[in-house]
Protein backbone atom coordinates (compact mmCIF):
# COMPACT_ATOMS: atom_id res chain seq x y z
CA UNK A 1 0.00 0.00 0.00
CA UNK A 2 1.60 3.44 -1.25
CA UNK A 3 0.62 6.83 -1.70
CA UNK A 4 -1.80 6.73 -3.83
CA UNK A 5 -1.67 9.43 -7.04
CA UNK A 6 -3.40 12.89 -6.01
CA UNK A 7 -3.43 15.94 -8.10
CA UNK A 8 -1.78 17.96 -5.09
CA UNK A 9 1.00 15.88 -5.78
CA UNK A 10 4.06 17.17 -7.72
CA UNK A 11 7.49 15.48 -7.97
CA UNK A 12 10.56 17.66 -8.47
CA UNK A 13 13.50 17.07 -8.84
CA UNK A 14 16.51 18.51 -7.01
CA UNK A 15 20.11 17.60 -7.56
CA UNK A 16 19.50 14.27 -8.44
CA UNK A 17 17.17 13.36 -5.38
CA UNK A 18 13.75 12.61 -5.81
CA UNK A 19 11.33 15.05 -3.82
CA UNK A 20 7.78 14.34 -2.97
CA UNK A 21 5.29 17.43 -2.11
CA UNK A 22 2.06 16.30 -0.51
CA UNK A 23 -0.27 18.04 2.22
CA UNK A 24 0.64 17.11 5.71
CA UNK A 25 -3.08 16.16 6.36
CA UNK A 26 -2.78 13.65 3.60
CA UNK A 27 0.22 12.16 5.28
CA UNK A 28 -1.00 11.63 8.62
CA UNK A 29 -4.48 10.29 7.45
CA UNK A 30 -3.31 7.86 5.19
CA UNK A 31 -0.70 6.70 8.41
CA UNK A 32 -3.40 7.01 10.92
CA UNK A 33 -5.57 5.04 8.66
CA UNK A 34 -3.41 1.78 8.29
CA UNK A 35 -2.65 1.76 11.43
CA UNK A 36 -5.61 1.83 13.84
CA UNK A 37 -5.22 -0.26 16.61
CA UNK A 38 -8.51 -1.69 17.36
CA UNK A 39 -10.36 -2.04 20.92
CA UNK A 40 -11.90 -5.35 20.96
CA UNK A 41 -15.12 -4.60 23.10
CA UNK A 42 -17.02 -8.13 22.23
CA UNK A 43 -19.87 -9.23 24.31
CA UNK A 44 -21.82 -11.52 22.10
CA UNK A 45 -21.62 -13.54 19.32
CA UNK A 46 -20.29 -11.08 17.28
CA UNK A 47 -17.21 -10.77 19.19
CA UNK A 48 -16.82 -14.73 17.89
CA UNK A 49 -17.21 -13.25 14.04
CA UNK A 50 -15.29 -10.38 14.82
CA UNK A 51 -12.72 -12.89 16.13
CA UNK A 52 -12.95 -14.32 12.73
CA UNK A 53 -11.96 -11.61 11.14
CA UNK A 54 -8.72 -11.03 13.25
CA UNK A 55 -7.26 -14.53 12.35
CA UNK A 56 -5.55 -15.60 9.92
CA UNK A 57 -8.04 -16.80 7.08
CA UNK A 58 -9.87 -12.72 6.95
CA UNK A 59 -6.66 -11.46 8.50
CA UNK A 60 -7.01 -8.01 9.84
CA UNK A 61 -3.43 -7.15 9.92
CA UNK A 62 -4.09 -6.29 5.92
CA UNK A 63 -5.50 -3.38 7.28
CA UNK A 64 -2.92 -2.42 9.84
CA UNK A 65 -4.49 -3.95 13.00
CA UNK A 66 -2.12 -5.76 13.66
CA UNK A 67 -2.32 -5.56 16.95
CA UNK A 68 -5.60 -5.97 19.31
CA UNK A 69 -5.14 -3.61 22.10
CA UNK A 70 -6.72 -4.68 25.07
CA UNK A 71 -5.89 -1.51 26.70
CA UNK A 72 -8.11 1.95 25.50
CA UNK A 73 -5.08 3.80 26.55
CA UNK A 74 -3.29 2.03 23.11
CA UNK A 75 -6.58 1.73 21.40
CA UNK A 76 -7.51 4.09 18.32
CA UNK A 77 -11.14 2.50 17.46
CA UNK A 78 -13.60 0.46 19.49
CA UNK A 79 -15.18 -2.24 17.84
CA UNK A 80 -18.58 -2.99 20.04
CA UNK A 81 -19.12 -6.49 19.29
CA UNK A 82 -22.48 -7.34 20.89
CA UNK A 83 -25.42 -6.10 22.48
CA UNK A 84 -24.81 -3.94 25.62
CA UNK A 85 -26.96 -4.09 28.45
CA UNK A 86 -27.86 -0.82 31.18
CA UNK A 87 -25.42 -2.67 33.46
CA UNK A 88 -22.19 -2.48 30.99
CA UNK A 89 -23.34 1.07 29.39
CA UNK A 90 -20.71 3.09 32.12
CA UNK A 91 -18.37 0.24 31.54
CA UNK A 92 -18.86 1.16 27.84
CA UNK A 93 -18.25 5.19 28.19
CA UNK A 94 -15.57 4.91 30.59
CA UNK A 95 -13.46 2.73 27.92
CA UNK A 96 -14.31 5.21 25.48
CA UNK A 97 -13.39 8.14 27.51
CA UNK A 98 -10.00 6.60 28.40
CA UNK A 99 -9.16 6.21 24.97
CA UNK A 100 -6.66 8.99 23.39
CA UNK A 101 -7.78 11.08 20.39
CA UNK A 102 -7.69 10.29 17.43
CA UNK A 103 -10.18 7.84 18.17
CA UNK A 104 -13.01 6.42 16.05
CA UNK A 105 -15.82 3.71 16.75
CA UNK A 106 -17.34 0.83 15.03
CA UNK A 107 -20.64 -0.53 16.64
CA UNK A 108 -21.08 -3.82 14.76
CA UNK A 109 -24.17 -5.82 14.50
CA UNK A 110 -27.96 -5.23 14.88
CA UNK A 111 -27.61 -5.25 18.61
CA UNK A 112 -25.00 -2.71 18.97
CA UNK A 113 -25.86 -0.39 16.36
CA UNK A 114 -29.86 -0.56 17.55
CA UNK A 115 -30.96 -3.11 19.91
CA UNK A 116 -31.82 -5.55 17.24
CA UNK A 117 -35.75 -5.59 18.09
CA UNK A 118 -35.45 -8.66 19.98
CA UNK A 119 -33.56 -7.40 22.44
CA UNK A 120 -35.95 -4.70 22.65
CA UNK A 121 -36.14 -5.19 26.74
CA UNK A 122 -35.95 -3.62 30.06
CA UNK A 123 -32.00 -4.85 30.22
CA UNK A 124 -30.20 -3.85 26.85
CA UNK A 125 -29.34 -0.45 25.61
CA UNK A 126 -30.60 0.33 22.32
CA UNK A 127 -28.10 1.32 20.50
CA UNK A 128 -24.70 2.34 21.69
CA UNK A 129 -24.46 5.38 19.89
CA UNK A 130 -27.15 6.85 22.51
CA UNK A 131 -23.74 5.94 25.16
CA UNK A 132 -20.63 6.83 22.42
CA UNK A 133 -20.14 8.83 19.27
CA UNK A 134 -20.34 6.32 16.39
CA UNK A 135 -18.77 6.44 13.12
CA UNK A 136 -19.17 3.12 11.57
CA UNK A 137 -22.34 0.75 11.79
CA UNK A 138 -22.13 -2.52 10.31
CA UNK A 139 -25.21 -4.38 9.99
CA UNK A 140 -26.15 -7.92 10.41
CA UNK A 141 -26.58 -10.21 13.09
CA UNK A 142 -23.93 -11.28 13.17
CA UNK A 143 -22.41 -9.63 10.57
CA UNK A 144 -19.74 -11.56 8.46
CA UNK A 145 -16.33 -11.21 8.76
CA UNK A 146 -16.23 -9.59 5.22
CA UNK A 147 -19.08 -6.91 6.59
CA UNK A 148 -16.86 -6.24 9.59
CA UNK A 149 -13.99 -5.56 6.81
CA UNK A 150 -15.95 -3.50 4.64
CA UNK A 151 -16.82 -1.55 7.87
CA UNK A 152 -13.67 -1.13 8.62
CA UNK A 153 -12.86 0.37 4.71
CA UNK A 154 -15.35 2.58 5.15
CA UNK A 155 -13.51 3.96 8.40
CA UNK A 156 -10.48 4.14 6.55
CA UNK A 157 -12.06 6.59 3.70
CA UNK A 158 -13.67 8.89 6.23
CA UNK A 159 -9.82 9.08 7.98
CA UNK A 160 -8.62 9.74 4.69
CA UNK A 161 -11.17 12.66 3.98
CA UNK A 162 -10.86 14.70 7.73
CA UNK A 163 -8.79 17.87 7.77
CA UNK A 164 -6.86 19.07 10.81
CA UNK A 165 -8.32 22.76 10.47
CA UNK A 166 -11.48 21.02 11.24
CA UNK A 167 -11.40 21.48 15.39
CA UNK A 168 -14.67 19.83 15.47
CA UNK A 169 -13.00 16.46 14.74
CA UNK A 170 -10.89 16.23 17.62
CA UNK A 171 -13.31 17.45 20.12
CA UNK A 172 -14.37 15.05 23.05
CA UNK A 173 -17.89 14.88 23.70
CA UNK A 174 -17.84 15.84 27.35
CA UNK A 175 -21.69 14.27 28.60
CA UNK A 176 -23.92 16.86 30.11
CA UNK A 177 -22.36 16.56 33.67
CA UNK A 178 -25.95 16.09 35.64
CA UNK A 179 -27.56 13.22 33.98
CA UNK A 180 -24.34 11.95 32.32
CA UNK A 181 -26.22 11.95 28.26
CA UNK A 182 -24.64 13.82 25.82
CA UNK A 183 -27.59 13.66 23.50
CA UNK A 184 -30.86 15.25 24.95
CA UNK A 185 -33.63 12.78 26.49
CA UNK A 186 -36.31 13.23 23.81
CA UNK A 187 -33.69 12.03 21.67
CA UNK A 188 -32.58 9.49 22.92
CA UNK A 189 -36.19 8.25 23.34
CA UNK A 190 -36.66 8.83 19.78
CA UNK A 191 -33.55 6.50 18.75
CA UNK A 192 -34.73 3.77 21.18
CA UNK A 193 -38.06 3.57 19.65
CA UNK A 194 -39.24 0.73 17.93
CA UNK A 195 -38.85 0.33 14.20
CA UNK A 196 -38.79 -2.05 11.13
CA UNK A 197 -42.09 -3.85 10.05
CA UNK A 198 -42.55 -5.50 13.50
CA UNK A 199 -44.29 -2.41 15.23
CA UNK A 200 -45.76 0.23 12.83
CA UNK A 201 -47.04 -2.49 10.22
CA UNK A 202 -50.46 -2.95 9.80
CA UNK A 203 -52.16 -6.52 9.28
CA UNK A 204 -53.75 -5.57 5.51
CA UNK A 205 -57.40 -6.98 5.49
CA UNK A 206 -57.89 -7.03 9.21
CA UNK B 1 -34.19 -42.33 61.32
CA UNK B 2 -32.19 -44.83 59.92
CA UNK B 3 -29.07 -43.24 60.72
CA UNK B 4 -27.37 -46.29 60.82
CA UNK B 5 -28.38 -47.41 57.34
CA UNK B 6 -25.38 -48.08 55.76
CA UNK B 7 -24.55 -46.43 52.71
CA UNK B 8 -24.68 -48.97 49.25
CA UNK B 9 -23.55 -46.88 46.46
CA UNK B 10 -25.49 -47.39 43.18
CA UNK B 11 -23.02 -48.88 40.50
CA UNK B 12 -23.74 -48.55 36.43
CA UNK B 13 -24.84 -51.15 35.01
CA UNK B 14 -26.29 -53.18 38.03
CA UNK B 15 -29.39 -50.59 38.63
CA UNK B 16 -32.61 -52.21 40.10
CA UNK B 17 -34.56 -50.87 37.14
CA UNK B 18 -34.85 -53.33 34.38
CA UNK B 19 -35.67 -51.15 31.69
CA UNK B 20 -33.98 -47.36 31.87
CA UNK B 21 -36.52 -44.31 32.26
CA UNK B 22 -37.45 -43.28 28.95
CA UNK B 23 -40.10 -40.62 27.66
CA UNK B 24 -41.81 -44.02 26.25
CA UNK B 25 -41.96 -45.95 29.68
CA UNK B 26 -42.74 -42.65 32.10
CA UNK B 27 -46.31 -41.61 32.71
CA UNK B 28 -46.96 -37.78 32.15
CA UNK B 29 -48.77 -37.61 35.36
CA UNK B 30 -48.93 -39.93 38.03
CA UNK B 31 -45.69 -42.23 37.86
CA UNK B 32 -43.57 -43.85 40.89
CA UNK B 33 -42.90 -41.11 43.54
CA UNK B 34 -39.29 -40.11 44.99
CA UNK B 35 -39.07 -42.16 48.34
CA UNK B 36 -37.96 -39.12 49.73
CA UNK B 37 -41.85 -37.98 49.32
CA UNK B 38 -43.15 -40.78 51.79
CA UNK B 39 -40.00 -39.82 54.34
CA UNK B 40 -40.26 -36.43 54.52
CA UNK B 41 -44.14 -37.18 55.22
CA UNK B 42 -43.54 -39.29 57.65
CA UNK B 43 -40.64 -37.17 58.97
CA UNK B 44 -42.48 -34.54 59.40
CA UNK B 45 -46.33 -34.29 60.23
CA UNK B 46 -48.51 -31.74 58.45
CA UNK B 47 -45.07 -30.49 56.21
CA UNK B 48 -46.41 -31.84 52.92
CA UNK B 49 -49.20 -29.97 50.84
CA UNK B 50 -48.98 -32.25 48.31
CA UNK B 51 -47.28 -34.44 46.04
CA UNK B 52 -46.43 -33.96 42.31
CA UNK B 53 -44.94 -36.58 40.10
CA UNK B 54 -44.96 -35.58 36.54
CA UNK B 55 -42.65 -37.22 33.67
CA UNK B 56 -41.26 -39.44 36.58
CA UNK B 57 -39.79 -35.83 38.06
CA UNK B 58 -41.25 -35.40 41.98
CA UNK B 59 -42.39 -32.20 43.37
CA UNK B 60 -42.98 -32.03 46.95
CA UNK B 61 -44.84 -29.45 48.18
CA UNK B 62 -44.20 -28.44 51.80
CA UNK B 63 -45.29 -25.65 54.54
CA UNK B 64 -42.99 -21.99 54.48
CA UNK B 65 -42.04 -22.41 57.64
CA UNK B 66 -40.60 -25.90 57.79
CA UNK B 67 -38.66 -25.49 54.68
CA UNK B 68 -35.14 -25.41 56.24
CA UNK B 69 -35.78 -28.25 58.51
CA UNK B 70 -36.97 -30.47 56.05
CA UNK B 71 -34.04 -29.42 53.41
CA UNK B 72 -30.92 -30.19 55.69
CA UNK B 73 -32.66 -33.08 57.09
CA UNK B 74 -32.57 -34.37 53.50
CA UNK B 75 -28.75 -33.30 53.23
CA UNK B 76 -28.00 -34.81 56.28
CA UNK B 77 -30.11 -37.87 56.51
CA UNK B 78 -27.78 -40.91 55.28
CA UNK B 79 -30.97 -42.88 53.57
CA UNK B 80 -31.32 -39.10 51.31
CA UNK B 81 -27.80 -37.53 51.03
CA UNK B 82 -29.47 -34.95 48.57
CA UNK B 83 -25.79 -33.46 48.94
CA UNK B 84 -26.24 -31.07 45.55
CA UNK B 85 -28.34 -27.86 45.18
CA UNK B 86 -28.90 -27.44 41.68
CA UNK B 87 -31.00 -24.31 41.00
CA UNK B 88 -33.30 -22.16 43.31
CA UNK B 89 -35.68 -20.44 41.39
CA UNK B 90 -39.79 -18.97 41.07
CA UNK B 91 -42.54 -19.02 39.12
CA UNK B 92 -45.15 -16.72 38.83
CA UNK B 93 -48.25 -18.07 36.99
CA UNK B 94 -50.30 -15.44 34.85
CA UNK B 95 -53.71 -16.27 36.80
CA UNK B 96 -53.49 -13.74 39.62
CA UNK B 97 -55.20 -16.14 41.79
CA UNK B 98 -52.73 -18.68 41.40
CA UNK B 99 -49.52 -18.24 44.23
CA UNK B 100 -46.43 -17.72 43.18
CA UNK B 101 -43.88 -21.20 43.37
CA UNK B 102 -40.40 -21.11 44.94
CA UNK B 103 -38.81 -23.95 43.76
CA UNK B 104 -35.58 -25.58 44.93
CA UNK B 105 -34.23 -28.46 42.76
CA UNK B 106 -32.26 -31.04 44.64
CA UNK B 107 -29.94 -33.93 43.53
CA UNK B 108 -28.29 -36.53 45.75
CA UNK B 109 -25.34 -37.77 43.70
CA UNK B 110 -24.92 -41.00 45.54
CA UNK B 111 -28.35 -42.06 45.28
CA UNK B 112 -28.83 -40.57 41.44
CA UNK B 113 -32.67 -38.97 42.99
CA UNK B 114 -34.11 -36.03 41.81
CA UNK B 115 -36.53 -33.89 44.04
CA UNK B 116 -37.92 -30.56 44.02
CA UNK B 117 -39.23 -28.96 46.99
CA UNK B 118 -41.78 -26.34 46.03
CA UNK B 119 -43.23 -23.49 48.59
CA UNK B 120 -46.39 -21.58 47.53
CA UNK B 121 -46.48 -18.26 48.79
CA UNK B 122 -50.29 -16.30 47.70
CA UNK B 123 -50.02 -13.54 45.89
CA UNK B 124 -50.32 -10.01 48.34
CA UNK B 125 -48.83 -11.68 51.36
CA UNK B 126 -45.12 -11.06 52.19
CA UNK B 127 -42.50 -12.99 48.99
CA UNK B 128 -40.55 -14.26 51.73
CA UNK B 129 -39.09 -17.89 52.40
CA UNK B 130 -35.83 -19.01 54.42
CA UNK B 131 -32.62 -19.02 53.01
CA UNK B 132 -31.10 -22.42 53.06
CA UNK B 133 -27.57 -20.76 52.68
CA UNK B 134 -26.84 -22.40 55.81
CA UNK B 135 -26.85 -26.09 54.12
CA UNK B 136 -26.39 -24.71 50.85
CA UNK B 137 -23.18 -22.44 50.38
CA UNK B 138 -23.73 -22.63 46.93
CA UNK B 139 -27.42 -21.25 47.42
CA UNK B 140 -25.81 -17.47 47.78
CA UNK B 141 -25.76 -16.59 44.32
CA UNK B 142 -28.84 -18.41 43.16
CA UNK B 143 -31.17 -16.75 45.89
CA UNK B 144 -29.55 -13.29 44.84
CA UNK B 145 -30.53 -14.00 41.43
CA UNK B 146 -34.27 -15.02 42.83
CA UNK B 147 -34.17 -12.13 45.12
CA UNK B 148 -33.18 -9.67 41.95
CA UNK B 149 -35.81 -11.06 39.73
CA UNK B 150 -39.01 -11.89 41.60
CA UNK B 151 -38.23 -9.51 44.94
CA UNK B 152 -38.51 -12.80 47.29
CA UNK B 153 -36.89 -12.17 50.41
CA UNK B 154 -34.64 -15.19 51.75
CA UNK B 155 -34.23 -15.16 55.34
CA UNK B 156 -31.28 -15.77 56.86
CA UNK B 157 -28.83 -14.85 53.18
CA UNK B 158 -25.79 -13.52 54.53
CA UNK B 159 -25.79 -10.71 51.38
CA UNK B 160 -28.91 -10.34 50.12
CA UNK B 161 -28.74 -8.22 46.90
CA UNK B 162 -29.39 -7.36 43.17
CA UNK B 163 -26.76 -9.81 40.87
CA UNK B 164 -27.56 -9.59 37.99
CA UNK B 165 -29.59 -5.75 37.47
CA UNK B 166 -26.72 -3.38 39.12
CA UNK B 167 -27.56 -2.51 42.86
CA UNK B 168 -30.11 1.04 42.67
CA UNK B 169 -31.97 -0.44 40.34
CA UNK B 170 -35.24 1.36 41.10
CA UNK B 171 -37.82 -0.15 38.16
CA UNK B 172 -38.70 -3.39 40.49
CA UNK B 173 -38.72 -6.81 40.16
CA UNK B 174 -37.70 -7.88 35.72
CA UNK B 175 -39.19 -11.71 35.41
CA UNK B 176 -42.83 -11.10 37.70
CA UNK B 177 -45.83 -10.70 35.62
CA UNK B 178 -46.39 -6.84 36.28
CA UNK B 179 -43.29 -5.90 34.76
CA UNK B 180 -43.46 -4.07 31.46
CA UNK B 181 -41.16 -5.73 28.94
CA UNK B 182 -39.31 -2.59 28.24
CA UNK B 183 -39.14 -1.74 31.62
CA UNK B 184 -41.07 0.72 34.10
CA UNK B 185 -39.29 4.31 32.91
CA UNK B 186 -38.24 6.12 29.27
CA UNK B 187 -35.20 4.64 27.25
CA UNK B 188 -33.19 7.97 28.21
CA UNK B 189 -34.28 7.61 32.31
CA UNK B 190 -32.71 4.06 32.48
CA UNK B 191 -29.74 5.30 30.25
CA UNK B 192 -29.11 8.28 32.86
CA UNK B 193 -29.85 6.01 35.72
CA UNK B 194 -27.33 3.52 34.81
CA UNK B 195 -24.71 6.17 33.35
CA UNK B 196 -24.83 7.30 36.48
CA UNK B 197 -23.53 3.89 38.41
CA UNK B 198 -20.04 3.98 38.82
CA UNK B 199 -18.41 0.92 37.65
CA UNK B 200 -15.70 0.39 39.90
CA UNK B 201 -17.93 0.67 42.73
CA UNK B 202 -20.18 -2.71 42.97
CA UNK B 203 -17.45 -5.47 44.60
CA UNK B 204 -17.94 -5.99 48.47
CA UNK B 205 -14.43 -6.06 50.66
CA UNK B 206 -15.22 -9.81 50.85
CA UNK B 207 -15.35 -10.43 46.94
CA UNK B 208 -11.99 -8.57 46.41
CA UNK B 209 -10.58 -10.62 49.39
CA UNK B 210 -9.04 -7.47 50.34
CA UNK B 211 -10.20 -8.75 53.95
CA UNK B 212 -7.36 -11.33 54.25
CA UNK B 213 -5.41 -9.08 52.72
CA UNK B 214 -6.32 -6.07 55.27
CA UNK B 215 -3.05 -5.72 57.42
CA UNK B 216 -0.62 -5.55 54.34
CA UNK B 217 -2.55 -2.57 52.32
CA UNK B 218 -1.49 0.90 52.60
CA UNK B 219 -2.23 3.25 55.35
CA UNK B 220 -4.27 5.38 53.28
CA UNK B 221 -6.21 2.57 51.50
CA UNK B 222 -7.21 0.77 55.29
CA UNK B 223 -8.15 4.33 56.08
CA UNK B 224 -10.88 4.66 53.04
CA UNK B 225 -11.96 1.27 54.03
CA UNK B 226 -12.68 1.61 57.47
CA UNK B 227 -15.18 4.52 56.62
CA UNK B 228 -16.91 1.90 54.36
CA UNK B 229 -15.85 4.01 51.29
CA UNK B 230 -16.16 1.13 48.43
CA UNK B 231 -13.43 0.63 46.31
CA UNK B 232 -12.92 2.23 43.09
CA UNK B 233 -13.14 6.25 42.61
Amino acid sequence: MGLSPRLDRQEVSHGGEPWMVTRLDMLVNWSRANSLWPMPFGTACCAIEFMASAANKFDLARFGMERMSFSPRQADVLICAGRVPFKLAPVLRRIWQQMPQPKWAISMGACASSGNGIFDNYAVVQGIDTIIPVDVYVPGCPPRPEGLIYGIMLLQKKIMNERSKDETLRREMEPDPRSQLYIPPPMIDELSENFGNSVHQKRSGL
Amino acid sequence: MTASAPFTPVIAGSASQATPASPKNVPHRGGTPNPAADAIARQFAGAVTRVDVVWGETSVIVDRARLLEIVRWLHDDPAQQYDLLSDVTAVEFRDPELPIEVVWHLRSLPHRRFLRLKVLLEQGTSLSVPSVWSVYKGADWLERECFDMFGITFEGHPDLRRILMWEGYKEGYPLRKDFPVRGRFSRSEQLRQALSANPEARYSMEELSIAQAYEDLPDEMRKRLATGEQVGE
